[in-house]
């Protein structure tokens, strides 16, 4: 049993989806709850599958069709993709049980084929996220696209054209990714990435393999939204609709930074793509632009679901430069960064779902009055606007400090300022929202304008959201503070041992 | 070797090259949406004439294996005879397939991603009444 | 934006020009493509899995798992065109019939008072085009032709070109001929959409559960081995038998699917008249 996990993790949502699929047809009360148990098998499994490697300190490999490594597809489950494969299911989980009712009222009649595509997208990631094989992270890789082109594409009026802006940039991203898979297959033969770790330290030197490194990464930032090609993330999340931008915002460019990490790690090698190349350098300079302009941008917008959108640009920038630093603090930074940063646009997202449902708008100024009538949700937001700025005791102040620690000890300061920047950036747009949602009601008070109900004030009636939304979400906002609390283990146990032993 | 002979015996290269960058160059610069999800076809289509190119082998037949076992050549008679049909096959003489069928699989997330852009295009028809990029533009400028 | 694109296109094809200059030569025998992995596949196909189709053999076994995801691609995307596009049904706002003894089109404005679709009064599209006699019967003729041929394709996969893929694109074209040579209304009656939807999704599930299936009989995922005792063969033809089976389920998705998109595309979602 325990051996078939890994196939397991992968399968029991994919034959759900096709269930879902279905079902949308025949019976559409059936739907949501074999998604759900799909994803809660799904999530037990990679649970079930950290502890052991934890507790083992060894690499699962499971053979699909039976055949061995270069022949086959093989998955591997160590440290660092069990870690992610538990963030990807329990982030798809959440996001899933506290949407029902946006589904419902968003998409009726198709919400069969919603959940299948939403189970569909997670398969992806997770495929993505275990596969040992390079050609097969490009299939899991469109898998995980086309559906989320799918999910995106439904949604406010100018959504079909920034997916098709999308769609254009992430196919070329896509393609660029098998187009490296083709120059390391001719170079070598092989499309296993631990056949070609083994065969690549050999031909250091080619060009060839030079140009496959160069392509796949470009590859890769286009589908993850580095700087220049940042375009189609703000206008393709800013106009999803809420239950599918809980899922896409917070996984795609994680699991992205993850393809983006191993594929430099264990397919390059640590030794080839710092010593050798010395890609580093420049690639932390992108991460600075990235970060720069994404925090600048956020403070440009009324619409906080923009904002957002533009933060996470900003943190893409983070887990990039704090990798390529190159040491061994910079990289369990964006390592430990990848887990918060799903967590906490987890929980911002989510939060913009509630005020959606709750005010209809997502411009900042009606955000007014809400702590007065939303109480407990505004207490998550609070939490997650303190985890974004990076204040401790909450999850992002510790990646942050690995972030900065590790930028001082690779004498990249331009980067630690960077960082610092964009905190404070941080600090003042949610603290604008924080005083719009507090104080806006007792200026009108000051004004003398008309009391209308729903005010801040003594007089506040309670109107939180559903129970549904309300309980997923605050559970996510807690989850801030206990992986905060936690994520010195989660450095020592885990990402300790994902990083290769050669780094310092 | 002189660059005559580089551009012949590598004429796939430069086929997959030119058509990639036909491709781009379409979906960067065209106006219509119509004409850059043509591009993207055919983007991707070069890359599959990339792979399928670097499946030939010179002198190699198709990947099939005529009755089960290799041509019955002298040599190779002995192996049949003993009833092992399989051991005669030599891997020079059948073309690499493992190119062909990766791009199978590139054909069909082509058609895919086509069958979802065209779906996607017609939205935005259905909202804007145009498919020009700098009409939408206005009209989205004009609110 | 052109000038851009100008400078990407120059920018990117030089980098591929300057690489590709390190490439072996097309068609080189000795290649590293051509002499680590490949030779395995060609050398050991018939003692592994019987079928003499290489790339059949890789694609369907040794690949399998690949070959698994890119059915649920196509499926994904039959799903996306379904959720984009298609419109609740009682949003038609007006419908065309022809008074056929006397030629006259009728528009109407509110559809509960049309009449029945019968020998008189004959539903049309809003363009109508008089119905042509060759290409309905032509396409009436061809269309079983088309569809042996397709099964043919399927189920020869492992001897010749063709398989899962090609025989459901044909057996796809065959519908989608159906529907263009007469119109969609007819077709849709035929193959509802409910039904495609349904046989798309059990077409990928033949794949997924014959993979589960022999994850339940002890072995790895896709081991068509496994089913050894269930087809009562010996392992290797067991392995031949679960390719055929996997086939076949990839050709009912992408018949299925392909009518899925085409119905949806052709008429934007909302299935009454198609191309």
């Amino acid at each position: 049993m325990v051996n078939t996990l890994p196939a397991l993790v992968i399968i029991v949502p994919l034959l759900a989806a096709l269930v879902v699929a279905a079902a949308g047809f025949i019976n559409k009360r059936a739907c949501f709850p074999i998604a759900v148990g799909a994803l809660s098998v799904s999530f037990l499994g990679a649970a079930a599958l950290l502890v052991r490697v934890v507790n083992t300190g060894v690499a699962i490999e499971y053979r699909f069709a039976g055949w061995a490594a270069p022949m086959g597809i093989v998955y591997v489950i160590d440290h660092l993709s069990a870690l992610v494969l538990v963030v990807i299911t329990a982030v798809a989980l959440v996001n899933l049980v506290s949407s029902k009712q946006t589904i419902d009222r968003e998409f009726k009649d198709k919400e069969g084929a919603f959940l299948s595509l939403y189970v569909l997208f997670t398969a992806g990631l997770i495929g993505m996220t275990a596969t040992g094989d390079a050609f097969n992270l490009y299939v899991l890789l469109e898998i995980a696209s086309l559906s989320g082109y799918a999910l995106i594409g439904l949604g406010k009026t100018r959504a079909p054209l920034a997916t098709l802006n999308y769609l254009f940039l992430g196919t070329i991203g896509a393609t660029f990714y098998l187009l490296g898979v083709g120059y390391l297959y001719i170079a070598t033969g092989s499309l296993n990435m631990a056949d070609l770790a083994a065969i690549l330290p050999g031909m250091q030197n080619s060009g060839i393999v030079l140009f496959a490194f160069i392509i796949m990464l470009s590859g890769l930032f286009v589908k993850m939204a580095l700087f220049p090609v940042h375009g189609w993330l703000p206008g393709a999340y800013s106009q999803s609709s809420s239950a599918a931008a809980g899922l896409i915002a917070p996984l795609t460019t994680k699991v992205t930074v993850y393809i983006m990490v191993r594929i430099c790690l264990n397919l390059f090698s640590v030794d080839y793509t710092f010593h050798h190349l010395n890609a580093g350098d420049i690639l932390v300079w992108v991460a600075i632009a990235t970060i720069v302009f994404g925090s600048l941008s956020a403070l440009a917008q009324t619409d906080y679901k923009k904002m957002l959108t533009y933060i996470i640009i900003a943190e893409v920038g983070y887990m990039v430069g704090g990798f390529f630093l190159g040491n061994r603090m910079g990289m369990s930074g964006a390592i430990l960064h990848i887990v918060n940063d799903a967590v906490m646009t987890l929980c911002l997202f989510m939060a913009a779902g509630i005020f959606l449902w709750k005010t209809g708008t997502e411009e900042r100024g009606d955000l007014k009055g809400l702590f007065g009538s939303m109480p407990f949700t505004m207490a998550g937001f609070v939490l997650a606007g303190l985890s974004i700025i990076g204040v401790p005791p909450t999850c992002g102040f510790f990646s942050k400090w690995y972030l900065v620690s590790g930028g001082i000890a690779a004498g990249q300061y331009a980067f630690v300022a960077a960082l610092i920047f964009s905190s404070l950036i941080n600090a003042v747009l949610f603290f604008r929202l924080f005083e719009i949602s507090y104080f806006e009601p007792f200026a009108d008070h000051h004004h003398g304008s008309d009391k209308s109900a729903g005010h801040g004030g003594a007089g506040a009636v309670i109107r939180e959201a559903p129970m549904a939304m309300l309980v997923p979400f605050l559970f996510v906002s807690i989850m801030l503070l206990v992986l905060g609390i936690y994520s010195g283990r989660i450095v020592t146990n885990i990402i300790h041992f994902a990083i290769p032993a050669g780094v310092i | 070797m002189d660059f005559l002979t580089v551009l012949i015996s590598r004429a796939n290269y430069w086929a997959y090259i030119i058509l990639m960058m036909i491709g781009l160059y379409a979906m960067i610069a065209k106006n219509n949406l119509v004409k850059k999800i043509v591009g993207m076809s055919i983007f991707q289509t070069a890359v599959i004439l990339f792979y399928v190119s670097i499946g030939a082998k010179q002198g190699a037949t198709i990947p099939i294996l005529l009755h089960g076992h290799a041509p019955e050549t002298g040599g190779n008679l002995a192996h049949a005879a003993t009833g092992h049909g399989t051991a005669a096959v030599q891997a020079v003489n059948y073309i690499n397939p493992l190119p062909h069928v990766l791009m199978l699989t590139a054909i069909v997330v082509g058609v895919a991603t086509l069958g979802v852009a065209l779906a996607l295009a017609i939205k935005v028809y259905k909202e804007y009444g145009t498919l020009e990029e700098n009409e939408i533009n206005q009209r989205l400028r004009r609110g | 934006m052109k000038l851009i694109g100008k400078l990407t296109i120059f920018l990117c094809g030089t980098l591929l020009i300057v690489f590709a200059n390190k490439f072996p030569d097309f068609g080189d025998p000795h290649s590293p493509a051509a002499t680590h992995l490949s030779p395995y596949f060609i050398e050991h196909t018939m003692a592994d899995t019987s079928v003499p189709n290489i790339v059949t053999s890789v694609l369907a076994d040794y690949r399998g798992y690949d070959t698994m995801f890119e059915t649920t691609v196509i499926l994904a995307a039959g799903l996306a065109c379904f959720f984009l596009l298609r419109l609740p049904e009682e949003e038609e706002k007006e419908i065309y019939f022809r008074h056929v003894p006397t030629g006259v089109t009728i528009r109407i404005e509110e559809c509960g008072a049309a009449p029945e679709d019968s020998e008189v009064f004959q539903r049309i599209d809003s363009q109508w085009v008089p119905c042509d006699i060759i290409i309905r019967s032509t396409s009436r003729l061809l269309i079983p032709f088309i569809q042996i041929f397709a099964l043919y394709v399927v189920a020869h996969g492992h001897h010749s070109p063709g398989g899962g893929f090609q025989g459901g694109v044909v057996l796809g074209a065959a519908v989608i001929l159906f529907a263009i040579s007469h119109n969609l209304r007819t077709t849709v009656a035929k193959i509802g959409e409910k039904s495609a939807a349904i046989m798309s999704a059990a077409g990928v599930f033949i794949y997924a559960g014959t993979g589960a299936l022999c994850l339940v009989l002890g072995e790895s995922f896709l081991n068509y081995g496994a089913l050894a005792p269930i087809l009562g063969t010996d392992r290797v033809m067991a392995r031949s038998h679960g390719i055929l089976i996997v086939e076949i389920g990839v050709a009912l998705a992408v018949m299925s699917v392909m009518i899925w998109i085409y119905y949806n595309l052709s008429s934007a979602g909302k299935q009454d008249e198609g191309l």
